[in-house]
């Protein structure tokens, strides 16, 4: 009986020691994995806090004027982001209006019209296109999109479009293939693909009684991608579209081989411009001291404005995932 | 009648704006095709055009030399690549980790995974200006580690999404049968939910190789390039993308082919790890 309760005694002790140094390890390991998570926080400060003390000698001699000033004269120091700003948001912004629609049909056929057999390869295929790195379109873009585009596109845009009352100077100008139109082309296909795999992925999580139903009532398959999977899918297609926006905005070298690389304001969309990015990617190496300052608040703002795009683009996308819930 | 007419009228048109509907949408996925399909092609003709024994062999010739190579180039790329991620494959599977096993009671978890996935898409040329003030700057030279870990600051986050997303797929058995025999939850986390997850961890770690080994921006600042071969790493080290974003903006015929030849390579490399990614591992992946 004695025996029996020390050995008990002894038993119950071994458990507590086991069990003590298990929770030991457990707040080890919580802590450990929360400081390599933690990581990626503070680089994400680093970042923000780097480009600023680095930006801060632009910021302080032209304060939040350098967002507005269109001058970038770097012999007299006088600079001002206004020209990449507005090349990086114009070649973003054709780029978005070519491949939404582009990227809503490849989404619809994927998901209504496509035979299933044939959904996973051409998926896949879609998939791979937004593999390729960015350089294999900024070199696609140079050798093989401008010439052709020079040669036929801007004729026939310029013939047509460019005989338009109010939006005929955009298609003035020299026709050379390469300049902002050109860029927000080449950009189109790059982000693509990103926004048609998020499209599909969002269309795919439309409750099947809802799409069933539409169809039971006679609907066309158009009427009910277009009144019911659309309206359901709103704000992740939003989001998507967003998160074309951020990679568009932030792309360097798909749109650095055919932008033009010019530091001019012109009402053409022939004409040659800049972006931030391929300003930075342009003129970084050769800069020093108030210039490599005021390409870091180049840096800076870009980072903001992607930032503010991207976490617009991921609210929406994970409020359309919680409503699936339904 | 004229209710029957009407009617014909609306479904004459609603069957025209089908057809016009899905019309459209299929050639967008014709143009998408075409436009990979083209891409794919420009690239062989002028990639295997360049592709000889030279490429492996020799480094980059000098302007207006003839020949070389892009032995230097390759090597720089695989050793870059290869640091990058040796330092984001621990960093990212624990923080995926963390984010899977504790993911769902903190709000430090939102906030990492929030930032995590603007980090996916943040602009990579910022990540290089970031290398460059951090590193480059301060001990005044571009170098091969500064590239490597311009790279691991954008590899991270996709290996961090890919191991939660992962781990989030184990059944939710398999961890309780486990935590019923008394397993710690550090034991559950790596031996059991780890493990089971084990091939999907790998192909987010496939998939982030195939998304660092073309990127360009972040190595302009901070590997530059090198004209000569150098495995030394604290030197600047010469890669393929910034050799073919250089090259194929040069006035030499032999420059544009050696970039040619360079984006063949790096092509063939990212298609084939996204390929097998995708075929060992189907219905798995999501990044």
């Amino acid at each position: 009986m004695s025996l029996d309760t020390s050995a008990d005694a002894r038993h119950s002790a071994r458990v507590a020691a086991v069990a003590s140094k298990q929770r030991w390890q457990d707040f080890l390991f919580h802590k450990v994995t929360m400081l390599f998570s933690l990581l990626v926080l503070a680089a994400l400060l680093g970042i923000i806090v780097s480009l600023l003390i680095n930006a801060w000698p632009a910021f302080q001699k032209f304060g939040l004027n350098f967002v507005w000033r269109v001058e970038w004269d770097i012999i007299n120091e006088e600079f001002g982001a206004a020209i990449a700003i507005v090349g990086t948001l114009l070649s973003a912004g054709i780029a978005l209006l070519l491949a939404v629609p582009l990227a809503f049909g490849i989404a619809l056929f994927l998901t209504e019209t496509c035979p299933v057999w044939l959904r996973r390869p051409l998926g896949t295929a879609i998939e791979l296109l937004a593999a390729v790195p960015s350089i294999i379109y900024g070199m696609f873009g140079l050798f093989i999109f401008a010439p052709l585009f020079a040669e036929y596109g801007q004729p026939a845009l310029q013939s047509t479009l460019g005989q338009m009352p109010l939006i005929a100077p955009l298609f003035g100008g020299a026709m050379n293939g390469i300049g902002i139109l050109a860029a927000g082309i080449v950009l189109a296909f790059m982000v693509l693909p990103f926004i048609a795999a998020v499209m599909r992925d969002v269309f795919e999580i439309v409750p099947p009684i809802l799409r069933e139903s539409a169809y039971g009532l006679g609907c066309t398959t158009w009427e009910v991608v277009r009144r019911v999977v659309l309206p359901y899918t709103q704000k992740g297609v939003i989001g998507g579209v967003m998160l074309g926006l951020g990679r568009a905005l932030g792309e360097t070298m798909a749109v650095t081989f055919v932008i033009g690389n010019s530091q001019r304001l012109s009402a053409s969309l022939f004409s040659p411009g800049t972006s931030i990015a391929s300003t930075l990617a342009n003129e970084f190496g050769e800069a020093a001291d108030f210039h490599l300052s005021t390409l870091f608040a180049l840096g800076f703002l870009l980072f903001v404005i992607t930032f503010v795009v991207l976490a617009l683009a991921k609210l929406m996308i994970s409020r359309a995932e919680k409503a699936k819930g339904f | 009648m004229s209710v029957h007419t009407f009617n014909q009228d609306l479904y004459r048109r609603r069957k025209l704006a089908n057809a016009i509907g899905l019309t459209l949408s299929m050639l967008a996925m014709a143009l998408g095709l075409t436009v990979l399909l083209w891409i794919l092609f420009v690239l062989f003709r002028n990639g295997f055009a360049a592709l000889d024994w030279n490429l492996f062999t020799q480094s980059t010739p000098a302007p207006g030399s003839e020949g070389g190579g892009l032995l230097n180039a390759i090597v720089g790329s695989l050793m870059m690549v290869g640091f990058a991620v040796l330092v984001s494959t621990p960093i990212g599977i624990f923080a995926g980790v963390y984010l899977a096993e504790y993911g769902d009671q903190s709000k430090t978890a939102e906030v990492t995974r929030f930032v995590t996935d603007i980090m996916l898409s943040a602009p990579s040329i910022v990540l290089g200006l970031f290398v460059y003030a951090i590193l480059v700057a301060q001990v005044k030279h571009f170098s091969g580690w500064a590239g490597s870990l311009a790279l691991s600051l954008i590899a991270v986050p996709v290996v961090v999404r890919t191991t939660e997303n992962m781990l989030r797929l184990v059944p939710g058995g398999l961890r309780e049968a486990a935590f019923a025999l008394g397993a710690p939850r550090w034991k559950v986390a790596t031996f059991v939910t780890l493990r089971a997850a084990r091939s999907g961890v790998v192909t987010g770690l496939l998939l982030a190789v195939a998304r660092i080994s073309g990127e360009t921006a972040p190595l302009l600042f901070t590997a530059l390039n090198n004209q000569f071969f150098s495995a030394d790493m604290n030197k600047p080290m010469a890669n393929l993308p910034v050799v073919i974003y250089q090259f194929a903006m040069s006035p030499y015929d032999n420059w544009i082919r050696l970039a040619w030849g360079g984006a063949l390579l790096i092509t063939l490399a990212v298609l084939l790890l996204n390929i097998i990614a995708r075929v060992f591992f189907r219905d798995r992946v999501k990044v």
